[in-house]
This record gives C-alpha cells, structure tokens and sequence, in this order.
C-alpha cells in the first residue's frame, strides 16, 4: 500500500452536484493510505474551496464533479488558488469527465484526472508518486 | 475497422468464477429445493400481501408505463426531445432538471452560472414550463419529474401550467419525486432543513389527494441510495424506512392513512443480479403491506399497493466498451418486468457518461418496446412465482430488509440518523467495500475490470453535444420575463406565501401556484422560503 503519511488533502465538491460518493470513496481510501483528509461537503465556491486549502496548508487539492460543469469549476478553483499565492499545491480531478475534456484540464495544470473505472488502489499509488519528492541521486 | 481483440480472459486465469451469494451476501444455495421456502405457494396475485403483484391480470389488460428520462439545456430543446420519444412510442414523460432548478437558484445566481441546462432542462419559472409542455396534451400524457428540494415548486408549476392550457387538474396524471429524505443521504439537492421539508412534502400529498387525485406527489426513491453503493436490501430498507417517515408526518397533519397511502408510490434501481433484483421487488411488497396493516391499521387493499417505479441502474453501467450497457439494460428490463414494475424507464448505453444522444436514447426506448412486445415475459402474471429460488430469495430479502429497518429504529429512526449523517457515514462505507469488491475481481464487470481488450480505447462513437448558447439563452429569456410580467403581483404572491410558511398547519401549495401563476421565479420562491426555515446544515462526517 502506497504511503501517505504526513500528508493533508482537501477533497472538496465545487458547484451543485450533489454526487458525493466517489468524493468519499477517495476519502476514506486516502485515509487508508494514511493521509490526514479534510471534506468540504457539499456545494462549495471554487474561492471557499481555495481558502480553505491554504488556511488548512494541505498538500493537495481533489476536486470530484459529475454534473458537466468541471471545465469552469476547475480552472476557477485553480485560479482562486493562484490569487492566494497557493498555485503550487497540486490539484486532482474526479468524476465524469469526457475523454474530450481531459487534455485541456491536463494543459491547464490539473495533477491528475481520475474516473470511476480505475482500480483506487492505482489512485492512490498516483496521488502518492505525486506527493512524493522526485529523489536526487 | 478490425483490431487484433486479444482477450484477456485467456490471461487471466484468474477471473473467478462468480461468488455463490448475491451482492447482498444472501447465500445461493446449488439447487433451490421446496425445504428452503417459507411457503411454497406465493398467493395469489393482487390479494394480500401481494407478493405476486398488485394487478389481478399483470401485464395483461395494460403494459408497463414506458418513460424515458430526458431533458436538457432549454425548454425547447427538451420540448423537441419529448416529442421526439413520443412519435417513438413513449408513452410517458421523465423530465430531468438542471441542477440550479433543483436546488432552488435561478440561472443568473452565481452558484448556478456555470450548471445552467447542464444536466437537465432549466425551468426556472411558468413561463419555460408553458414552453416544455408545448403541442404536448397534459391531460394524455403522463409526466414524472425527477425533484426534490423544490418539488412543491414544480408541482405548483405543473398546475398552473394545466390551468393556463384549460386542462382539468383533476386529469393531470404523473409523478414528482419529492422524497428528501434520500436526498440528504445520497444525492444532495437538498434545500431546507429536515423538518420544514417534511412539512413541504406533506402539503403536496393532502393537497393532491383532493385536487389531482390521479397524481402521484410522491416517490419515495431508493434509486439514489443504490446508485451511491448500498446493496440491495438497504435499498429497500432505507426506502422503506423514509415511506413510513413520512406516513407518520402526514398522521401528525391529520391525514387519513387510507386514503393518502393510494398516493405514495416508490422508485427504484434495478441493477445486474437477475433474480436477486426481482425478489427484492416481491419482498418489499410484501413488507411495505404488512407494515401499513400492522402498524397503521390500514385495511383497504388499494392503499396497501406498493407501486413503484423503475430505471436501470446508472451505477451497474460501465463508460469501460460501453455497447456492453446495452445488454446490461435489457437484462435489467427484465428483471424490472419480472419484479412488477408499474414503469419503467431504461438508461441509454452512454449514460454512464454522458447524456444520452437521440440515437441511444432510441436504442434503450425500443429495448423496453422489444421486451413488452417481442420477449413474452409479460403474457403471464408473475411468471417466476412458486420458482423455489425465487420464493428462497424473497423469503431472504424480506428478512434482511426487516433486519436493516431494526438497526434504523435502533438508532433513533431515519429522521435522526439522517440529521446525525449516521446514514450517510454507513453508505459511504458500503460504497468503499462495493468499490473494493470491483477493484478485487470479487464483482466482475465486464470490459472494466476483466476481459479488457489491450487495445482498448475510449471511442464510444456519437457524442452528444449541449448548445453551448443554450445557457446564454435561459438567461435571455430570464431576463425578459422578469421585465415583462407584473411584479407588484409577484411581491404580493411571495408576501402571502411567507405568511403561510409560517404557520405549520396551513397548506402552501395554493400559495405556491399563485406563485407561479404571477411568474415568481423558483429562485425566488426558494429565497423567501429559506428566510424562514434557513438551510440544512449538512453533518460533514468522515
């Protein structure tokens, strides 16, 4: 099991859509992997969603959406990011998201794009290898 | 364009055969034998306790209502959907809403700026309604709505909508989903705290059973708690346990359980585990008559009818070779007929990822037409009645979903354990172990996560495309509705509705349909209602 000890991530749910449980599946597998996971709930503005990643200092962001709307949602959150000086902190993304949309999210920065097909134990591993400081030989 | 389809069954050996218990974890015994049923003989169809569906005849004297879920970015785009699946041989509507209609924002707020028509139509106020329902005769035609939050709203909508076109509320004939209940556990658009909502959703169902008494103004939904990872038996146990939530809310109205119990009706998922899926509809009528008789004393044999409506589970399908979906959908069909199903919408192939285009929505609407007319399963009435499987199964899944309901009365009842987010906390993790169970080959799904092609790809053929000036038109049209019609009116009519709201024994839905009737828009309605009773505070427990 990949090792994410000492590390804090926000899952957060940004606009309306009220499908969380693919946000929570991560969460608690985030958790097995021994991350400390903070939950937005649902609902979140991309600006309270900045706020509190930097307020909480977490080492990532995961944002999950279902409805259509990540193009706007993602790269609003990750300007609110910016604008707070925090646009370092890796972000990844969750949900449906057509195949179509996933380069330019990818373009636009996004760490990773996660879908309800893959196995978590290969989201974790990913998230992990993201977090994780490439080693100088 | 053929490709070298390389199996990787031949590889992986280790694709196990399936599990011998069903995803509930009910044992499958090698050869169901006479010894394993409570009682071998089912009854008879349409007697107490109706295991073997509610109607004398089944299918028989008249199908299934054949519903296809759809709508999408503006009134007139779902207007010519509608039309379409109706010249197709639909023979009843299944309007989806946008996320800010059903959470109560009109498309200018900014929390609903970016979802605008996204996911379903957006009907912000009577005048798009008008637009929806266009050529469309709602005194024929069936329509159900997939809301909650602001179902009232929508219902009220929908009669002032018949008003204006001269139809007879009393004619109107359809469903609102309006169980909040689910909401708060597994789908999220919720508004209003528990109680005020509650209250709401026992005004639509007085109201209604005076005033359209040919409509359901509710559909107690266990889909959606499915759909986020419960089994089986919870789905019905949950769902179960929300219907007699709110029967005990409308006794404290003073309702008279006899009557509106004829109103209430359920929603359901049906998911891939054929005879699982159709003995969970035989138990659940079964338990839901035993307990309106037992615990209500409810006699009359028309309000102890469990009647339920059916789509194929979104979470059974897979974005992974998605053609697959479409064997899956008609597996489920079956198993929906098989169970009694009053109606039944089918999921198209690319639902798992997108909206449907007009070309799968077709498929998955003739995949309903193909089993009433062509498969014969619905000549008879409950064909797999005295099955010793079945009667096994159904035997289980009464027992199993009696059990779950204990554990919610344990807990304090479904109001608290919702309010305390105990329910959300036992869904989530039951959707990590489903998830897990995929992830370990316990639960094969084919195509995902076995038999991959090597070369597989995403391309799933035709993608359908939203107008992206669909929005920018909703909010033309917001604009000028909100210049044209009366607003000394629309103050007047929110004014006498916040009086209302404050009193908990006066009925809102005639305040509502003025309301409407004056144009107030639903974000409106909404913001005045929340002045009053605030908003859920929704427990965040991990």
């Amino acid at each position: 099991m990949s090792n994410l000890k000492g590390k804090r991530i926000l899952i957060a749910k940004p606009g309306l859509d009220g499908h969380d449980i693919g946000a929570k599946i991560i969460a608690l597998a985030l958790r097995d992997a021994g991350a400390e996971v903070i939950y937005t709930g649902l609902r979140k503005t991309p600006g309270f969603i900045a706020r509190v990643a930097v307020d909480e200092d977490v080492d990532a962001v995961g944002l999950s959406l279902l409805s259509g709307s990540h193009n706007e949602l993602v790269a609003e959150t990750m300007r609110e990011l910016r604008a707070l000086d925090a646009g370092d902190i890796p972000v990844f993304v969750g949900g449906t998201i057509p195949a179509d949309d996933r380069a330019a999210l990818i373009d636009a920065g996004v760490m990773a794009i996660f879908t309800a097909e893959m196995r978590l134990d290969d989201v974790i591993a990913e998230v992990a290898r993201a977090l994780t400081p490439v080693q100088v030989a | 364009m053929t490709t070298v389809a390389k199996s990787a069954a031949l590889d992986e050996l280790a694709i196990p055969p399936p599990a011998p218990r069903t995803p509930s974890g009910i044992d499958v015994p090698l050869l169901a034998t006479p010894d394993m049923v409570r009682e071998p003989d089912p009854g008879q169809p349409a007697q107490f306790p109706f295991t073997r569906g509610i109607f004398p005849d089944g299918f028989r004297g008249r199908l299934w209502t054949i519903r296809q879920y759809s709508g999408f970015g503006t009134a007139e785009d779902s207007n010519a959907r509608y039309r379409f699946l109706l010249d197709q041989g639909q023979t009843g509507l299944s309007v989806a809403l946008d996320l800010p209609t059903q959470c109560g924002y009109d498309p200018d707020d900014p929390m609903a700026r970016a979802e605008v028509g996204k996911v379903g139509v957006s009907i912000s106020n009577l005048s798009e309604m008008e637009i929806l329902f266009d050529g469309i005769d709602l005194s024929k035609i069936s329509t159900s709505f997939t809301i909650n939050g602001t179902a009232a709203i929508i219902f009220a909508m929908y009669c002032a909508c018949a008003d204006k076109k001269g139809v007879p509320r009393a004619k109107l004939t359809g469903t609102i989903q309006n169980d909040i209940l689910k909401e708060y556990v597994a789908r999220g658009t919720w508004i209003f705290p528990v109680r005020p909502s509650m209250r709401l959703i026992a005004d639509t169902i007085l109201f209604s059973n005076d005033a359209t008494p040919r409509f359901n103004p509710i559909s107690i939904a266990g889909a959606h708690v499915r759909d986020a990872g419960s089994t089986a038996v919870e789905e019905m146990a949950y769902t179960l346990a929300n219907g007699l939530a709110y029967v005990d809310e409308l006794l404290r109205r003073g309702g008279d359980a006899t009557k509106f119990a004829k109103r209430l009706s359920f929603f359901f998922y049906v998911h891939m585990d054929f005879f699982e899926e159709v003995a969970k509809f035989r138990a659940a009528r079964r338990v839901w008559a035993k307990m309106l008789r037992d615990r209500y004393g409810v006699v009359d044999d028309k309000a102890l009818h469990f009647r339920f409506g059916v789509v194929c589970g979104g979470s059974s399908l897979s974005a992974a070779q998605p053609y697959n979906n479409i064997v899956r959908v008609g597996i489920e069909t079956m198993a929906a007929v098989l169970g009694g199903a009053q109606s039944i919408f089918t999921c198209a192939y690319d639902e798992a990822f997108q909206i449907p285009t007009e070309f799968s929505a077709e498929i998955a609407l003739r995949t309903q037409q193909i089993v009433a007319y062509e498969s014969g399963i619905s000549k008879t009435v409950d064909p797999l009645g005295g099955s010793f499987y079945v009667e096994y199964l159904t035997d289980r899944m009464e027992e199993e979903i009696l059990k779950v309901m204990d554990d919610i009365d344990g807990y304090g009842g479904v109001v608290k354990a919702i309010e305390d987010g105990w329910l959300q906390m036992r869904l989530a993790e039951r959707a990590t172990e489903r998830r897990r169970k995929i992830d370990s080959l316990d639960t094969v799904i084919v195509g995902q996560n076995a038999f991959r092609r090597e070369n597989q790809t995403d391309d799933f053929g035709e993608v359908f495309k939203l107008d992206p000036k669909g929005a920018a038109r909703v909010l033309e049209k917001f604009e000028a509705i909100r210049a044209r019609r009366d607003n000394v009116a629309v103050r007047k009519s929110l004014d006498a509705l916040a009086v209302a709201a404050a009193n908990d024994q006066e009925n809102l839905m005639p305040y509502l349909i003025d309301c409407c009737h004056a144009y107030a828009t639903v974000g409106e309605i909404v913001a005045r209602l929340k002045q009053g009773w605030g908003e859920f505070q929704e427990p965040v427990r991990l």
